[in-house]
């Protein structure tokens, strides 16, 4: 009989769940993300409860058999969320534990191929957010970012803005999942916020950002236009690039 | 600083600068150091596009458009009668530090008219870099310019702050350069570009022994040349390209379709159409030079001096050599690979990965994502079923052309009926 396991949403809740399938030996199983339970007539629910050891089992266990490369397409594939992308994951982990050599780059495996594939995805949006981040700088001197990602990249963008805003405070929020990093000048940590009924995220009030924040906006939109070049205009390559979904947030995407 | 005086200089130094086509972030490896702002290691990031589609990672202006030269193809040329500006030094690195903070940008890209002479020019643009560098402690990218004819000790100097050199020959030969260029000539550009060659090899020498040498132009030089201005055919072009390569270690060439400015009669006149599909094809023939192994000379030579338009070298250059066909996905080295058309460097290094656990077929190389409506006349794999008809060139590019869908369809069948 099939069994469905849920788990909490986070990778270690994951790589639970499926240490559970190996403890148990479970032949049919179904690994389902809490909140986005789509129950079925038939088999057996079971929640499963996050367990640090048991997950670094699994994560150590990867490690004998993969390298970086592989175990990233893993993290990656997991953080796009995507519909039972944790069944492909299971079923790759059980190839990768089995085979005696290591298979992350047999791209003649359909699973293999499904997992690069989503990986590359999940990479092309972390490409895109490093890009179209636009932090705002507000009146406490903090520079605010908000994003919509389709996949939950934020995990991942934590290295490149620390690095390369070390000297000044910032904050990049999902709205869309409701949390964000704050970067406070020594690290990096999680937060969730409340923000008041009247703001805006496309939007740079003056009650929440710096006098000159709308005056760089601008200059900013003037360059843009300027450094285009009108009788090579190419409207198909422009929105290939810059896919309408996330000019909601582009200053030099707003109205002048 | 006045808000409104900067956006009017913004928009016509942008405006100028903006047929500099490079747009390079990437190459260095300058980390981020005490804390500071800014890092370049690393990958290059297009922060936005503009509506032409191309990539925009640099805030890319002229420090003045007062321009003592008169070069037919420049918007700047002291004869023409446009707005004139200049941004002070500290108004540069105030913008850049504000769009780099707010995650617009990568870096700077900054380039001159020639006011005064070339010394006077270099030195106001290795004056904000060196602001950048020392004053904002900036780790972002920059690039700068070298004025023709700049003195050797500003060029060493300029190499201590930027990541990227770049001095544009424009015109790719000296009878070209002299009609439309007469003020300028070729040993004007060489020199900078020698200096910061034999620069960067002292340097990268120097470190080696000694650790902490400090960086010299990380992401190396670059140059450009105006396509369709002055009549050079390919040929003529690429081995302009492959000498710079060659000779100065250039990281890039870029090749720029000569959009009209002006009326001179010694020009293509404005309203004429910018060659961009030829500028696609020069593009591909770099990436070939560099990336897959092809000589220059397989690609165009005295008997071949033009690109096709209609298909792209590689497929040009397979249909010349038919006999080096079919190749055997499954046998055959990397070099070959890369040879086939259909097949880009990243099937390949899919291919090489893959084929070390199964003989790879035909529904393997679909779903890798090789383009077999190309590549399945040049391969044989572990299947029956191959292309066994011993076709002629011609009919094999018939029938590509037939199955395939380019973007340019539209132009190539205009440019072809012009010929026709």
């Amino acid at each position: 009989m099939q069994k469905v396991l849920i788990y909490d949403s986070s990778f270690e809740g994951f790589l639970s769940a499926v240490f559970k399938v190996y403890e148990e030996k479970l032949i049919e199983v179904d690994i389902q993300r809490e909140g986005n339970v789509q129950r079925s007539f038939f088999g057996e629910t079971e929640e499963i409860i996050t367990n640090k050891l048991q997950a670094d089992r699994v994560w150590n266990g990867l490690k004998k058999k993969l390298t970086s490369y592989g175990r990233n397409q893993v993290y990656y594939s997991f953080l796009s969320e995507m519909n039972s992308v944790e069944n492909i994951l299971l079923d790759y982990i059980q190839q990768v534990f089995k085979a005696s050599e290591n298979i992350e780059k047999d791209f003649s495996n359909a699973t293999v191929l499904k997992l690069s594939k989503i990986t590359r995805s999940v990479g092309r949006e972390k490409h895109r957010m490093e890009a179209f981040v636009r932090f705002k700088l507000t009146k406490d001197g903090l520079y605010f970012a908000n994003l919509e990602p389709d996949f939950n990249v934020l995990p991942l963008l934590a290295k490149h803005f620390k690095s390369r805003y070390a000297d000044q405070k910032w904050v990049i929020y999902d709205i869309k999942r409701n949390y964000g990093l704050h970067y406070n000048l020594e690290h990096v940590e999680t937060i969730v916020m409340d923000f008041p009924k009247e703001f805006d995220f496309t939007k740079t009030s003056e009650d929440f950002f710096a006098e000159e924040e709308l005056a760089f906006q601008e200059l900013w939109q003037n360059y843009f236009k300027s450094t285009n070049i009108e009788s090579r205009k190419n409207m198909l390559l422009h929105v290939r690039h810059v896919p309408k979904r996330y000019w909601k947030y582009l200053s030099e995407k707003q109205p002048l | 600083m006045s808000f409104e005086r900067i956006k009017e200089k913004l928009n016509l130094l942008a405006d100028a600068a903006k047929y500099d086509v490079s747009c390079a972030s990437s190459g260095s490896d300058r980390a981020n150091k005490n804390k500071g702002l800014g890092d370049a290691k690393g990958m290059g990031i297009c922060h936005t596009y503009t509506e032409d589609g191309r990539c925009v990672s640099l805030l890319k202006i002229l420090l003045t458009n007062y321009c003592i030269f008169d070069c037919a193809y420049c918007v700047t040329r002291k004869s023409n009668d446009i707005k004139r500006a200049a941004f002070k030094v500290q108004e540069v690195v105030d913008l850049t530090i504000n769009f780099y903070r707010r995650n617009y940008i990568e870096g700077l890209f900054l380039s001159s008219g020639i006011f005064k002479n070339a010394d006077y020019t270099m030195e106001r643009l290795v004056a904000v870099a060196k602001k950048l560098r020392l004053e904002e402690n900036f780790n972002g990218y920059i690039h700068l310019k070298s004025i023709p004819g700049a003195s050797d000790e500003l060029m060493r100097e300029a190499g201590l702050y930027a990541d990227r050199l770049s001095v544009n020959i424009e015109i790719p030969t000296r009878e070209g350069l002299k009609r439309l260029a007469p003020d300028k000539n070729r040993e004007d550009f060489i020199k900078p570009m020698k200096k910061v060659k034999n620069e960067i090899i002292q340097y990268k020498a120097e470190k080696k022994i000694i650790k902490s040498t400090p960086k010299y132009a990380p992401a190396g030089q670059s140059t450009q040349m105006i396509i369709g201005a002055s009549g050079e055919n390919d040929y003529q072009i690429m081995t302009a390209s492959n000498f710079f390569y060659r000779k100065f270690n250039l990281k890039r060439v870029y090749y720029s379709g000569y959009v009209p400015i002006s009326y001179d009669s010694r020009l293509p006149q404005i309203g004429s159409e910018v060659p961009m599909l030829r500028e696609n094809r020069l593009y591909q023939t770099d990436w070939l030079m560099r990336f897959y192994g092809f000589h220059i000379h397989e690609i165009v030579n005295e008997t071949h001096q033009h690109l096709d338009l209609d298909i792209d070298p590689k497929l040009s250059w397979a249909l010349r050599n038919i006999h080096e066909f079919p190749v055997d996905v499954n046998r055959a080295d990397k070099r070959m690979l890369a040879r086939v058309p259909g097949l880009g460097m990243t099937s390949v290094y899919k291919i090489l990965n893959a084929r070390k656990f199964r003989q790879l077929n035909w529904e393997h190389l679909k779903r890798l994502g090789v383009a077999l409506n190309r590549a399945k006349y040049f391969l044989i794999c572990n299947s029956n079923d191959f292309e066994r008809r011993d076709l002629e060139p011609n009919k094999i590019k018939g029938f590509i052309l037939q199955n395939s869908k380019s973007k340019f369809r539209q132009a190539t069948s205009n440019q072809l009926n012009l010929f026709g």
